[in-house]
C-alpha cells in the first residue's frame, strides 16, 4: 500500500522535530565544513585550496601569542603577516584580511565529523570561550576573517549559503537549543 | 607622498599607496639587492625586514610600511645576526648564481636574531619559504648552524 | 680587442669589494698604459689585473675557476683580480668545442683548461722578458711571484713593467707548469663573486639601471606560435605613469615609469589573442601521438652485434616503456632584457649564455652592423639552459625599434614559465634479454622525441640523428654484447630547448632504471649487477665502488626505506649516486640522503665540483618529484611556484660528495650531477616499495 512507503518518512520527521531538529545544524555545517573555513580551523598548520592540501612553504601554526602553545601566527620568523596583508594581494592570489591567522588550536575542525563540530561549537573550552549562543554567532556575523570567506577573490569557491542565510541558519539552530546530530555508530 | 624609514634613512616617496614595497625599493630607490622572483609571496626572493620581522615586499603595500623600520639586504650586515649570517655564507661558500641569496640571508638573519641556536626543525620552519633553484639548501643550513656557533 | 663607446662592468677588487657602475663614453677599452696580450687579461700600470672571463657566470663558478687557471700561471693572488663580463665576440671568446661564444654543455673547464693557463703563462713570460731586458739579465735568472718579477735583490712590480711588456711580441704557446707545481689549481679557492652575492651588490640583468630608463611588462601570445589579434589600451594608458603600449605580431608591452605601473598597465589591457594552429594543442593528445610514433622503427643510433636476433632467441625477455614530461627551467631571475636604441647603435643589457648570438640576431633585426650592437652581459640569476636562447632579447629588440630611450623589459614569473622553451617530452621503449646467468645479452632502446639540436645547434645532428638526444642511450659503459639504439624524431609544434643535463638527463634516468629492472629480474643486487658489467669501464667502476662503500650499500635500513644506485658516464665525467628514500604509509616519498662519487678528471676547484653536485642533485629532485609542463587548449597550465613546484629547504636531502683524485683530462661538472639523480631515487623507491615508476613526475605538484 502507498502509505507503507510514506510511513517511515513521516516517523523520521516526527522524530526530528521531537528531538529539536538536529537537521537544523545541517546548513550551518555546510558552511563551517567548507574549505574556506576549514582551511584555517586546523591543528598544526593551515591548508589551502578546495582540496585542502597542506599550506605550501611549510607554514606552521607556530608558538607564541597569549597562550604559548597556541600560536596561530606562524613560525617566529615566518609569520602569517610575512605574506598575508590586510587585503588580498597579487591579483587576489595571496588572500588577505586584517589579522590573518589560524583559529585557536582548540577550534580545530579538520578531521571532525558534523556531530563533533556541532558539540565543539557549543563548548566554551573549544569555541574561543564563548559562553552564549549569541556570542558564538556574533563571531560568525562580524569577524573579518569569517567574512572573508564570502569575498575570497581569485575565483575561490564560497560556502554554499550566502552569509546572511548562514547567520539566519545559526539563529534558527540556536533558537531550537542548538541540537546536534549523532554520529552513526557502526 | 609616503614617508618610509629604510636602512635608517627617512625617505619620502611619491608612489601609489598600494604599490608593493619591492618596486619602491628597486625602481624608485635603486636598492636592487632585494629581488623579484615570483610576485606572489611564494619564493622569498623579495624578503626584507619590517621592524625586524621578515616580510615579502612583493605583496606588502608601501602604505603598510609607514611608520615602521625597514631593513634591506644592503644594510642587514650592520646588525649582529646579519653580519654573522653573511660571514657564514662566505665561510661556507653558499652562493651559486646568488639571485635568491638576499632573501635567504634576510630570512636567516631574522631566524638567528630570534633563535640564536636553531634546530633543524626550526631552520626548516623559518627557511622553507625561500626557494633556491641552484640547490644551495645544504650549505644554507650549514651556514645558519655555523652562524649560530655550532660546528 | 673591440672598442666600446660605453662599457659596464663589475669589479671585484681586493678583499672582495665590488663596484658595479656604468662608465660614460670611454674613448678606448684599455687604460693608456696597460698590457693586454690577449682578450682574457690586462694589467694596468698600477698592477691591477683584470680578467675578461670568456664563459658567463650562472652559479657554476666559472668566474672563479677560469681566473684560477690564469692566476696560477700569471703568478698573482686570486683575490686581487678584478673581473669583467666578456663582450659579445665569437672570435675572441668562442668555446673551442662549439666554435661559438656559448656557455653550456658543461664545457667551460674543458675549453679553458689549456687556453687560460696559456693566457696567463704567456703574459707572465712577457713580463719576465720585460724585466730581464730592463736588468740586462737572462729571463731564466728571473722569477715571477705575487705580481712581481724578481732577480736576486732586484724587483719590479707588474705595474712597473706594463709599458715594456706591451711593446713585446706575443709568443705562441709557452711551457706550462707541471701539475706538481700548482699552488692554486686543485685548491678550494674562495669564489670571487661570493661577497657581492651576499650583500646585494651583484648586478643581474633585472637590476640594470640606466639614465632615463623606463620599465616594461610584457605578454606574448599564451598559445606558442599564436599572434596578437587586438589590444584595447584605453584603460591602461589612463593610469598615470603608464607611457606607451607597444605591439608586436605576437606580443604586447606596456612601458611605464616603474615595474608596478607597467604590471598594472598590462593587467588593464583588453587583449585578444589568435591561438592559430596550436590553439588546441594538448599534452594529453601529444602523449598519444608520441606513443604512436614510438611504435615505428627509427634511425639506428648504435648497433652492436644483433640485438633483435638475440632477443628473438631469448628465454627471459623484459620490456618497459618510460614516459618523460615537458619541463620548465624556472630560473630564480625571470627573463628580462634592457635595450637602448640610439644614434650610436644599440646597447643591450641582459644575462645571456649566448652573447654573440644575441648580438648577431639583434643586429639583423635592427638592420645594423654587428659592431654597432653592444651586449652588456651581467651575472645570470640562473641559466639551466634557458638563457642559451635569445628569444627574450629578440623580443625586447623588436619592441625597441618602436621606442625611444632605454626600456627594461621584464617577464613576470607567469610569463617566464608559460613562455619557456621547454625540455621536450620523451617516450622510451626498452627491451632486454637475459642469459642463463641473468646478465643481459641483448638490449634495445628506442628513444622518441624532439631533436633540440636540429634547431639549436644543427652541427650536432648527423644522418638525421640528434647526437645529444641519444647521448647516454648510446655508448653505455656496460659490456652488453648486443645493443640496438634507435631514434624516432617527433616534434611538438613549438620550440623545445636545452635543460640542464640535456640528453644524459633524459636518457640516464631510463637506462639506469631499466638496468635495475634487469637486475631485479635476475634476482641480483643492483650494485653487483653493474659491477659485473663495468669490466671495460674502470673509471665508472671506481665511482660505483666508492659510492657503494660510502653509502654503506647492503647495510640494513629501517622499514619502508630503500636504496637505489645509478652510474653514469657523461660530459667526460663519471658519477655514481646512491639515494636513500623513505616512503610514508600514505605513499609520500622523502629522499633522506644522497651519496655522490665523482671522477671528473683533473679538478680546478674541488669546492665548485662539490657545489655543482649538490646543486645539480637538488635541481634534478624538483623535476623528478613534480616537474611537468601541461598544455591545454594550446596554453601552458602551470604559472608560478604553487603549481610548478620545486624543492625547498625542508625537502632537500643531506648530500655527501666524494671526489676521486685523477690526473685524467678534466670533464664537465655543471650538468652531470643532475642527470645521475633521477634513477638513483627511482631505484630506491623500488627497493623500498617494490613499485617500479616508469612515468615522471613522481607526484602531482599540489
Amino acid at each position: 500500500m502507498w502509505w507503507s512507503f510514506a510511513l517511515p518518512l513521516v516517523f523520521a520527521q516526527l522524530a526530528a522535530s521531537a528531538a529539536g531538529g538536529p537537521a537544523l545544524f545541517d546548513p550551518v555545517a555546510s558552511v563551517v565544513m567548507h574549505r574556506r573555513c576549514l582551511n584555517c580551523h586546523q591543528a598544526d598548520a593551515p591548508r589551502q585550496t578546495d582540496r585542502g592540501v597542506r599550506h605550501a612553504q611549510r607554514v606552521v601554526r607556530g608558538t607564541g601569542g597569549a597562550n604559548p602553545r597556541d600560536g596561530g601566527h606562524g613560525a617566529p620568523t615566518l609569520q602569517c603577516q610575512a605574506c598575508h596583508q590586510t587585503t588580498n594581494t597579487a591579483e587576489g592570489r595571496v588572500p588577505g584580511v586584517a589579522h590573518w591567522s589560524l583559529a585557536p588550536r582548540s577550534m580545530t575542525w579538520e578531521g571532525l565529523s558534523k556531530a563533533q563540530i556541532c558539540q565543539q561549537l557549543k563548548d566554551p573550552a573549544r569555541n574561543g570561550n564563548r559562553t552564549t549562543a549569541h556570542e558564538m554567532i556574533e563571531h560568525m556575523r562580524v569577524d573579518p576573517l569569517v567574512l572573508w570567506a564570502w569575498n575570497p577573490g581569485a575565483n575561490r569557491t564560497t560556502p554554499p549559503l550566502d552569509h546572511a542565510s548562514f547567520v539566519k541558519a545559526l539563529d534558527a539552530w540556536a533558537a531550537a537549543g542548538m541540537p546536534c546530530p549523532q554520529d552513526k555508530t557502526p | 607622498m609616503i614617508k618610509l624609514l629604510i636602512n635608517g634613512k627617512a625617505r619620502a616617496l611619491d608612489v601609489p599607496d598600494d604599490m608593493p614595497l619591492l618596486y619602491a625599493l628597486r625602481d624608485i630607490l635603486g636598492l636592487t639587492g632585494t629581488k623579484f622572483g615570483c610576485g606572489m609571496a611564494l619564493c622569498g626572493a623579495c624578503t626584507i625586514h619590517v621592524d625586524g620581522q621578515p616580510v615579502r615586499s612583493c605583496v606588502m603595500p608601501v602604505s603598510a610600511a609607514a611608520g615602521k623600520r625597514l631593513t634591506t639586504i644592503e644594510a642587514v650586515g650592520a646588525t649582529p645576526a646579519g653580519k654573522r649570517a653573511q660571514d657564514a655564507w662566505l665561510e661556507l661558500q653558499v652562493a651559486q648564481c646568488g639571485y635568491c641569496q638576499s632573501g635567504q640571508i634576510m630570512a636567516a638573519a631574522a631566524l638567528l636574531a630570534h633563535t640564536p641556536q636553531p634546530t633543524d626543525e626550526e631552520i626548516d620552519a623559518a627557511m622553507s619559504g625561500n626557494i633556491c633553484r641552484c640547490g644551495t639548501y645544504p650549505r644554507i643550513r650549514a651556514a645558519i648552524k655555523r652562524a649560530a656557533g655550532k660546528p | 680587442m673591440s672598442e666600446f663607446s660605453r662599457r659596464d662592468f663589475v669589479k671585484v677588487g681586493a678583499g672582495g669589494l665590488a663596484l658595479g657602475f656604468f662608465l660614460p663614453r670611454l674613448a678606448s677599452a684599455a687604460a693608456p698604459r696597460s698590457f693586454a696580450p690577449n682578450a682574457f687579461l690586462r694589467i694596468d700600470d698600477r698592477g691591477q689585473v683584470t680578467i675578461t672571463v670568456p664563459r658567463v657566470e650562472m652559479g657554476q663558478g666559472t668566474y672563479t675557476s677560469l681566473p684560477m687557471l690564469i692566476a696560477e700561471e700569471l703568478e698573482v693572488e686570486l683575490a686581487t683580480i678584478a673581473l669583467e663580463h666578456a663582450p659579445a665576440s665569437d672570435e675572441l671568446y668562442k668555446d673551442p668545442a662549439l666554435g661559438e661564444q656559448i656557455t653550456g654543455g658543461s664545457l667551460a673547464i674543458r675549453g679553458a683548461f689549456d687556453r687560460m693557463r696559456q693566457a696567463g703563462a704567456v703574459a707572465r713570460t712577457m713580463l719576465i722578458t720585460a724585466a730581464a731586458a730592463a736588468w740586462r739579465v737572462a729571463p731564466s735568472a728571473c722569477k715571477a711571484e705575487r705580481g712581481t718579477v724578481t732577480s736576486g735583490k732586484r724587483t719590479l712590480s707588474y705595474g712597473q713593467l706594463v709599458g715594456r711588456a706591451a711593446a713585446l711580441p706575443v709568443p705562441a704557446d709557452v711551457a706550462l707548469k707541471p701539475p706538481a707545481d700548482w699552488k692554486l689549481i686543485g685548491t678550494p679557492a674562495r669564489r670571487l663573486d661570493a661577497a657581492i652575492k651576499g650583500d646585494g651588490r651583484a648586478i643581474y640583468g633585472i637590476d640594470v639601471r640606466v639614465p632615463g630608463m623606463k620599465y616594461a611588462a610584457v605578454a606574448a601570445c599564451p598559445v606558442l606560435g599564436g599572434t596578437l589579434a587586438s589590444v584595447d589600451a584605453k584603460t591602461a594608458l589612463a593610469i598615470p605613469g603608464v607611457r606607451r603600449v607597444v605591439q608586436l605580431d605576437n606580443a604586447v608591452a606596456v612601458i611605464a615609469d616603474n615595474t608596478w605601473l607597467a604590471r598594472r598597465g598590462l593587467q588593464a589591457l583588453v587583449i585578444r589573442w589568435d591561438g592559430g594552429a596550436n590553439a588546441e594543442f594538448s599534452t594529453a593528445k601529444f602523449a598519444q601521438d608520441l606513443e604512436a610514433a614510438s611504435r615505428k622503427p627509427g634511425l639506428v643510433a648504435q648497433k652492436i652485434g644483433d640485438a633483435p636476433g638475440a632477443l628473438a632467441r631469448a628465454g627471459t625477455r623484459i620490456e618497459a616503456v618510460y614516459h618523460l614530461p615537458f619541463l620548465a627551467h624556472a630560473p630564480m631571475e625571470p627573463l628580462n632584457c634592457t635595450v637602448e636604441l640610439g644614434p650610436n647603435g644599440c646597447d643591450i643589457w641582459t644575462g645571456t649564455q649566448s652573447p654573440a648570438r644575441a648580438r648577431a640576431s639583434s643586429a639583423k633585426i635592427l638592420g645594423l652592423p654587428v659592431e654597432r650592437v653592444r651586449i652588456h652581459n651581467q651575472y645570470l640569476g640562473g641559466g639551466f639552459g634557458r638563457r642559451l636562447e635569445i628569444d627574450y632579447v629578440e623580443q625586447a629588440v623588436r619592441f625597441a625599434k618602436q621606442v625611444t630611450g632605454p626600456v627594461k623589459y621584464v617577464w613576470s614569473r607567469e610569463e617566464d614559465i608559460q613562455q619557456d622553451i621547454p625540455r621536450p617530452a620523451y617516450v622510451n621503449r626498452l627491451s632486454a634479454a637475459l642469459g642463463a646467468d641473468g646478465m643481459p645479452i641483448a638490449w634495445t632502446h628506442r628513444m622518441t622525441g624532439a631533436a633540440v639540436m636540429a634547431r639549436f645547434f644543427p652541427a650536432l645532428v648527423k644522418d638525421g640523428i640528434d647526437l645529444d638526444a641519444v647521448d647516454c642511450a648510446v655508448d653505455m659503459p656496460y659490456a652488453i654484447p648486443n645493443v640496438l639504439v634507435d631514434y624516432v624524431r617527433h616534434e611538438p609544434p613549438f620550440q623545445v630547448g636545452n635543460w640542464r643535463g640535456v640528453g644524459p638527463t633524459h636518457n640516464v634516468v631510463v637506462v639506469e632504471s631499466f638496468l635495475d629492472e634487469l637486475a631485479h629480474a635476475a634476482r641480483k643486487d643492483p650494485v653487483a649487477y653493474r659491477r659485473a658489467l663495468l669490466g671495460k669501464s674502470p673509471r665508472a667502476l671506481a665511482v660505483l665502488d666508492l659510492a657503494a662503500a660510502k653509502a654503506g650499500w647492503g647495510t640494513p635500513l629501517p622499514p619502508r626505506a630503500g636504496r637505489g644506485v645509478s652510474v653514469q658516464a657523461a660530459f667526460g665525467t663519471f658519477i655514481s649516486q646512491i639515494a636513500e628514500v623513505v616512503v610514508a604509509a600514505d605513499g609520500t616519498i622523502k629522499v633522506t640522503r644522497v651519496v655522490c662519487a665523482v671522477d671528473c678528471g683533473r679538478i680546478v676547484n674541488p669546492d665548485t665540483v662539490r657545489a655543482q653536485m649538490e646543486g645539480g642533485i637538488v635541481f634534478a629532485l624538483s623535476a623528478l618529484m613534480w616537474g611537468k609542463i601541461t598544455f591545454e587548449h594550446g596554453r601552458v597550465v602551470e604559472s608560478n611556484f604553487h603549481d610548478y613546484r620545486v624543492v625547498r629547504m625542508d625537502e632537500a636531502p643531506p648530500i655527501e660528495v666524494h671526489l676521486i683524485t685523477s690526473s685524467e683530462a678534466p670533464g664537465g661538472i655543471g650538468e652531470p650531477g643532475t642527470a645521475a639523480l633521477g634513477p638513483a631515487v627511482l631505484n630506491a623507491i623500488f627497493a623500498a616499495t617494490g613499485k617500479r615508476l616508469r612515468a615522471l613526475p613522481i607526484e602531482a605538484a599540489r
